[in-house]
């Protein structure tokens, strides 16, 4: 295989990242504790280059690499996604690792290195290179979620996600070598290619289509594969729980669906039928199960796996319409693209709520939080309504979109149930905003959490309830944005 | 008819402006800041009253912009003759509510005001809004604010209350929401909601959209038997949420089948109106025996409101001028005595703290004022003749009698029932001998409670001496709607629904519109 140096040129987003992410790396053990807060700010700068640099690459339709990367508008839609979503990681944890004295800037390191590989992953129409990607989120999300070294939770957390994320990767590798096995490819036009008129009766493509879907629901986190969620992102520092929960579902989102649209776009009614199951599943279990949790963390987490099951039906219903498909992804992109913000600001006001030297992470700690830090209260509120789907939020916007296109997929059905399930995950969501807004801190509380601001975390906090209410009463760049994006997609 | 101020987007903006401006000003501004928002809205709303022409049923004040562009989503306002009383209503009951709640909310006031504020931003939405989305966005912006206004400063079982109002409405509008989407792909890609009420539907489709939207509407009136969230939050909202949830978001519900339901699914509703009339029916007389037993002053009214709201739902299927001009003024008079009793009450628990009837026995000699207006309310609930509460029983009932004569005769008795629970609370209340020693010494309405309460009572023998000029407004529109619904007009549903392109052609709804009224 052969490449120029135009093709350099293509990934020179990744390329920066990349090149950030060693530098701040090798810098770093020689780097004076003073002056670490600086690498910091140099990925921020880098972020900020690169979503420039994604952005002018909008309107690209190339592929470098003899097809292995492809630059288009719905990769470099994921990327900006993802990219602003780092640097929201980024600004968070500057804040949140100095309360928690993890403050190191390594982990800087890690967080780049994760974007370069979901950068990969969004980018890529060849399977092995985006499992390339996939291992070396993966990889950095391993470390990241077992920075608290002192606490056995987070070793735990760390421990459990590598132990499973490497069984998925096994699984997902194997599927890949089955589907080379059935079509000769990885690429994914030639898989496409290979595939067209012929059906699951191929059992060799059955099974390469399942484990593919298996692989992938344990990374998008989605029922039965979900086990690992809530003691991860429970357990990880928050400021990784954030990020895992939005940027690496993202990417998993964007990669997952170029390869069962791009590559195996052929056989689309019968994988849907498979993550019509998952998605049911997956909102049930989610949604119920959230219902009982006592930790904010681990209740997040569940509403995570359930917000997974509505971004599915959008995929569901993208395998059932004919001309219209398209409908259906963009829908899901939007869904995921309105997720991040509210879930990131939700973390966000939770990771800054100090009880002591730890955050205040139990429901009891938020009681009677509108008293006390009115702004984070109702900053909360919003976070909680917006994910709980009600207008006028972004969450409403996600969610009418996702229905929109189950209907038009003649699935109304599927959108009275998934709709009873955003109304029952409703009480959970408001539990919060009962304790915050409707109880008064007890006597038992002898020292009630405080909220931390600090100039970046107030940043952060901008940003996502910026986009909570703009895209919650002007969604309309956004869709178009998703909309144009997902033409590029074959 | 156009006109180039923006009044509905004034209307709906002001208040929301407001609900920010209340966070800015100094904590004792807080109050006078939103008493002289909902004043200027409330006057902005007046001109309305006379710009409005009487003679056109279309939609009149039109406003109309791009929202979302995929799909087609317009920011579309616009008021008829339906919409106007309502409208008018809500801008006069918000001053009202700011008033009653100057003494009586001390914690959060800027919080609660902020959600009062945007509580009639919302609600004069819902009338407004001619685009389904644009509705269903207004309709659910509602919930978050009420869901506050009764957790944060109700009664002591304010978050059982709170969150129960919450789900049955949610769980109601989220079926809505589906119904929205289907018809959006049905009618050939519009969510307007002027042409969805010209589009006709296939009939078993047309049977489930009825359900659907009935899940929505039937929980805010609340037909009975989902009804059962309204006892709650009336007793524990403070007294403000009381009124705007008596006075004006049990009319969204109807307002709902008036002008979705009945328009949009004429041969469901027509097929679903045995079921109707016999849940309004059973809603009037339920409702009624309820207050007789209850010892509590809210759910009296809170009962007395499930049985007068059956009424409404009685008078829309009829399908005939009377009952359903009956239903609008009904929903109307609901509105401003309902209110007016919500508001007794909180003015004496206020002094008694003490909602319960044996607590606050002969109020005549402590309180005379109080007491005279407490028996006008009263008397123009249960509907004598000279009140407004009788204008729009009567209607409804001489439009039910040409429909069913057992229904009419049943639903009498619900009038029977409301004289005897409403007369038997006031011969308690205000002629009882007092049981307790610190109820002479009771102060009797002061200066702002007065401000608070001759409006309505105006209100109540403006329109029970002359209803007139509020049914003249009415008639156009009503008659489009009855042209819609009723069984003689030519019926294309039954073939036509199957074929999608046959959406595009049918009209012949304007044919229908020039029969007027019969």
């Amino acid at each position: 295989m052969t490449f120029s140096s135009g093709d350099l040129l293509l990934i020179l987003p990744e390329l920066l990242i990349v090149t950030a992410a060693c530098v701040v790396l090798a810098v770093d053990p020689v780097l004076h504790p003073s002056k670490k807060d600086g690498m910091a700010w140099l990925s921020l700068g880098t972020l900020a280059t690169c979503m420039g640099l994604t952005a002018s690459q909008m309107s690209h339709s190339t592929s470098a690499f003899g097809g292995l990367i492809v630059i288009d508008a719905y990769g470099c839609f994921w990327k900006l996604l993802l990219c602003f979503v780092t640097g929201l990681t980024v600004l968070l944890s500057y804040s949140y690792l100095k309360e928690e004295r993890l403050h190191f800037s390594e982990y800087y390191g890690f967080v780049l290195l994760a974007l370069s590989g979901m950068m990969v992953m969004v980018s890529s129409a060849d399977l092995l290179t985006i499992y390339l990607g996939t291992e070396l989120m993966s990889l950095s999300l391993y470390v990241m979620a077992g920075l608290k070294r002192s606490e056995p939770r987070s070793l735990e957390a760390s421990a459990k996600y590598f132990v499973l994320g490497a069984f998925s990767s096994g699984i997902l590798l194997y599927g890949i070598s089955l589907l080379y096995g059935a079509t000769g490819s990885t690429r994914l036009p030639d898989v496409a290619a290979a595939i067209s008129g012929r059906s699951l009766d191929d059992s060799l493509l059955l099974f390469a289509t399942i484990l593919l879907a298996v692989g992938f629901s344990f990374k998008l986190a989605v029922v039965p594969f979900h086990m690992w969620t809530p003691d991860v992102y429970q357990g990880a520092p928050t400021s990784v729980t954030a990020f895992m929960a939005v940027a690496s579902k993202a990417a998993s989102f964007g990669a997952f669906l170029r390869v069962f649209v791009e590559g195996l776009g052929g056989v689309k009614a019968n994988w849907s039928a498979i993550f019509l199951l998952l998605c049911i599943a997956t909102m049930v279990l989610g949604n119920v199960v959230a219902l009982v949790q006592t930790n904010v963390k681990r209740m997040l987490a569940y509403s995570s796996i359930a917000h997974a099951g509505y971004a599915l039906i959008g995929v569901v219903a993208a395998g059932r319409m004919g001309g219209a498909a398209g409908n259906g992804i963009a829908s899901v992109m939007l869904y995921l693209s309105l997720y991040a913000f509210m879930t990131f600001g939700a973390f966000a006001i939770v990771a800054m709520l100090r009880k002591g030297e730890v955050e205040g992470e139990e429901i009891e700690d938020f009681t009677g939080l509108a008293k006390r830090h009115p702004l984070a209260a109702l900053l909360m509120m919003l976070f909680m309504v917006s994910l709980a789907g009600i207008p006028p939020t972004a969450g409403f916007i996600g969610k009418f979109y996702v229905f929109m296109s189950a209907v038009e997929a003649g699935m109304t059905w599927l959108a009275v149930l998934a709709l009873i399930f955003a109304a029952i995950s409703a009480y959970y969501y408001l539990r919060l905003v009962m304790v915050m807004y409707m109880r008064e801190p007890g006597e038992v509380m002898v020292t009630s959490p405080r909220f931390v601001m600090s100039p970046t975390l107030s940043i952060v906090l901008a940003c996502a309830v910026a986009g909570v209410v703009i895209f919650g009463f002007y969604p309309n760049p956004l869709v178009n944005l998703a909309v144009q994006a997902v033409l590029t997609l074959k | 008819m156009t006109h180039s101020f923006p009044w509905l987007t004034a209307l709906i903006f002001l208040p929301l402006i407001g609900a920010v401006a209340v966070f800015l000003v100094k904590e004792t501004g807080v109050r006078f800041t939103a008493l002289a928002i909902t004043l200027v809205d409330l006057l902005l709303s007046l001109p309305l009253w006379w710009l409005f022409d009487a003679s056109s049923g279309q939609m009149q004040f039109g406003e109309q912009a791009v929202w979302i562009t995929t799909p087609p989503i317009r920011y579309r306002l616009g008021i008829d003759g339906i919409s106007l009383p309502l409208v008018l209503m809500t801008t006069v009951l918000m001053p009202l509510c700011v008033l009653i709640s100057w003494d009586s909310i001390t914690t959060r006031i800027r919080t609660f005001m902020a959600a009062l504020l945007i509580m009639e931003a919302a609600m004069i939405g819902v009338f407004a809004a001619l685009d389904f989305v644009l509705f269903y966005v207004f309709w659910e912006a509602m919930l978050i604010p009420m869901y506050l206004l009764i957790g944060v400063w109700g009664g002591p079982n304010r978050l059982y209350a709170a969150i129960k109002f919450f789900l049955y409405t949610l769980t109601g509008s989220v079926l809505l929401l589906v119904a929205i989407l289907v018809l959006y792909f049905q009618s050939g890609h519009t969510f307007d909601i002027i042409e969805l009420s010209q589009g006709t539907y296939p009939v078993t489709l047309q049977l489930w959209l009825f359900l659907a939207f009935f899940a929505a509407f039937a929980v805010k009136v609340p037909m009975f038997p989902f009804h059962t969230w309204l006892p709650d939050a009336h007793v524990e909202a403070p007294t403000a949420g009381s009124v705007i949830l008596a006075s004006i978001l049990l009319k969204m519900g109807a307002y709902g089948f008036l002008r979705f339901s009945l328009p949009m699914l004429p041969d469901a509703s027509r097929a679903f109106t045995p079921a109707m009339v016999t849940l309004s029916v059973v809603a009037i007389i339920y409702g009624a025996y309820m207050a007789l037993a209850q010892a509590d002053l809210k759910k009296l009214i809170a009962y007395s409101s499930v049985s007068h709201m059956g009424f409404v739902t009685l008078g829309l299927f009829a399908f005939n001028v009377q009952g359903i001009e009956g239903a609008v003024m009904q929903m109307v008079n609901h509105g401003i005595t309902t209110g007016g009793l919500f508001l007794c009450v909180g003015i004496i628990y206020e002094r008694t703290h003490s909602r319960q009837i044996a607590d606050n026995v002969g109020l005549t000699k402590p309180m005379p004022r109080y007491a005279t207006i407490l028996v006008i309310f009263a008397l123009s609930s249960l509907g004598l003749p000279g009140t407004n509460g009788f204008v729009g029983e009567f209607m409804v009932l001489a439009g039910t009698i040409l429909w069913s004569k057992m229904a009419t005769a049943l639903a009498s008795l619900g009038i029977i029932l409301a004289a005897v629970y409403l007369l038997w609370m006031v011969q308690r209340v205000a002629f009882g001998i007092p049981s307790s020693q610190f109820l002479p010494k009771l102060q009797d309405v002061n200066q702002r409670e007065m401000l608070v309460l001759v409006p309505l009572v105006v209100l109540v023998f403006w329109i029970g001496v002359f209803p007139n000029p509020i049914l003249t407004r009415m008639h156009a529109s009503i008659d489009k709607v009855i042209a819609r619904v009723s069984p003689s007009s030519p019926e294309p549903a039954l073939a036509v629904g199957l074929d999608p392109l046959a959406a595009l052609v049918r009209d012949t709804a304007p044919a229908v519109e020039q029969v007027g009224r019969p």
